[in-house]
């Protein structure tokens, strides 16, 4: 039974809400800036929930007053990578390393082909399991 | 949930006022605060009179809009990108400033802040340099105002492989795509904008605004320099208001002069030679009056009186003798 129609990523905020319109995105920046948090934006096309680490599209940003400007870099970012998933990330320096505060994703792929469960024979008829996006069955560079 | 009744209020019917409501215009202006920093305009910057004006008519402009907004005459918000044009020290930059304050008390720009440029913070040194530096600056002034300083610069038509073009182009579409987000204000010597504009149509297009900023009368400059001093808790003795007053005749008639600033710098000057006769009237005893007079000689000293001249650099000349000899 699919429990998760449309395989939708679920990883961090807001994941099980319907996509986030520009507008809320803008709140949730703000929301960020408010804070004094930096902002960047990632891309990847890896959605293995252990792909801790994306590519970054452009530098963190610090010191900006506006939610438009970084809101011109996600659209940027969108355009250059449209088949990818971009997360917006929020970090706060006040504890001297730059923790991570907020993550969203803010586009996805048009399809999301979902996970392959592999199971794996162990000894003693124990078994072991993985998951395997489909979406990376492809080498890197072939796949959207 | 909340959607839903959100939507009914929507739809329910639209009341529209009938044809002759009537419309508090002052009460707008009022509550938009706009009028104590109009007036702050006319107190602490003198002169400027089509500056003055435009700024006024601009701010009418953005009230009469919101009025309308109010009673769903909408239209499109309109272009406020600025050119300001005029000789060096006339207030272009402190205008600028204002400028930012002023459309955000009027809502026109959401933060109110004023990011200043110049050609080196848009414009990179190698290929693929450029655009990203200049997308930097621009999402940086989001919300505010954009203040590119001495913008011909950006231009240079004697090398056609210079990288400003790609910072201009980038400029333009931000200017068209962008302007409920951002106002840009440009600002340099008149015959070099004329040139740049003349070279780059489609900035000139998308201003809305070409300001001129007149130089100052020698009154003026005279009515700037107490403004000046009287920041700082300093005065003028009757004689020395008369000779800066000469001063500033003859300082006008000289090559470099830079209006507003060179009056400035007249006054940095005299400060320093007021601080030096202090120290060198020794035996007789310094009052609070004294600290803060400058005495006409402290502006006679100046070259501009004694060799009718400036050195080089533009310098009106701090030839005093060290305080402390050894
Ligand atoms: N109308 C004025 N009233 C009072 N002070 C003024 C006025 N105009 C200019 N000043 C003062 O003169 C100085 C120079 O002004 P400003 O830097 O705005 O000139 P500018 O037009 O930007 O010059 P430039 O083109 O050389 O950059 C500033 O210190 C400013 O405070
Ligand atoms: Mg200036």
């Amino acid at each position: 039974m699919m429990t998760n129609y449309g395989n939708r990523v679920t990883q961090g905020q807001f994941s099980f809400l319907p996509d986030l319109t520009d507008e809320e995105i803008t709140a949730q920046i703000k929301y960020a800036l408010d804070n004094k948090w930096a902002v960047n934006v990632e891309y990847s096309d890896d959605p293995h929930p252990r792909n801790t680490y994306w590519e970054m599209y452009g530098m963190p940003m610090f010191d900006m007053e506006d939610p438009a400007g970084i809101l011109m870099e996600i659209n940027e970012c969108r355009k250059t990578f449209p088949n990818c998933y971009i997360r917006v990330m929020a970090s706060d320096a006040t504890r001297g390393t730059e923790s991570v505060k907020m993550s969203y994703i803010v586009n996805r792929p048009s399809v999301e082909p979902g996970f392959n469960l592999v199971r794996e024979e162990r000894n003693s008829r124990s078994q072991g399991y993985t998951i395997l996006p489909y979406a990376c069955n492809k080498p890197e560079g072939e796949r959207s | 949930m909340s959607d839903t009744t959100e939507t009914e209020e929507n739809e329910a019917p639209k009341i529209v006022l009938p044809d002759d409501t009537p419309v508090d215009l002052q009460k707008e202006l009022r509550l938009s605060n706009v009028q104590e920093v109009l007036d702050q305009l006319d107190k602490e910057l003198i002169g400027l009179k089509p500056v003055k004006t435009r700024i006024r008519e601009t701010a009418a402009l953005l009230l009469v809009d919101r009025v309308r907004n109010k009673m769903d005459l909408s239209a499109s918000s309109p272009t406020l990108h600025m050119s300001f044009t005029g000789n060096p020290g006339t207030g272009k930059t402190t205008v600028a400033l204002r400028m930012a304050e002023i459309l955000h008390r009027l809502d026109y720009v959401r933060t109110g802040q004023l990011v200043t440029v110049t050609r080196d913070d848009l414009v990179g040194q190698y290929i693929g340099h450029t655009a990203p530096k200049t997308k930097d600056v621009i999402k940086k002034a989001m919300g505010g105002v954009l203040f590119i300083d001495e913008a011909y610069y950006l231009y240079k038509p004697e090398n056609e492989r210079d990288y400003g073009a790609e910072s201009i182009e980038i400029l333009l579409q931000v200017m068209e795509n962008n302007r409920d987000d951002l106002v840009v204000v440009l600002a340099g010597y008149k015959d070099k904008m004329d040139t740049f504009f003349y070279s780059n149509p489609g900035m000139r297009s998308r201003i809305a605004h070409h300001i001129g900023f007149p130089d100052y009368s020698a009154e003026e400059l005279m009515a700037i320099a107490k403004l000046m001093l009287a920041e700082q808790n300093y005065r003028l003795s009757e004689e020395a208001a008369k000779a800066l007053f000469e001063y500033t005749k003859r300082r006008m008639t000289m090559i470099h002069f830079a209006n507003a600033r060179s009056v400035r710098n007249a006054l940095d000057r005299a400060r320093l030679r007021q601080a030096n006769r202090l120290f060198n009237s020794a035996g007789k005893a310094v009052t609070k009056v004294d600290l803060m007079t400058i005495e006409a000689e402290d502006i006679l000293a100046s070259r501009v009186f004694q060799e009718g001249s400036l050195d080089l650099d533009g310098d009106e000349g701090a030839d005093v003798e060290p305080v402390v000899e050894s």
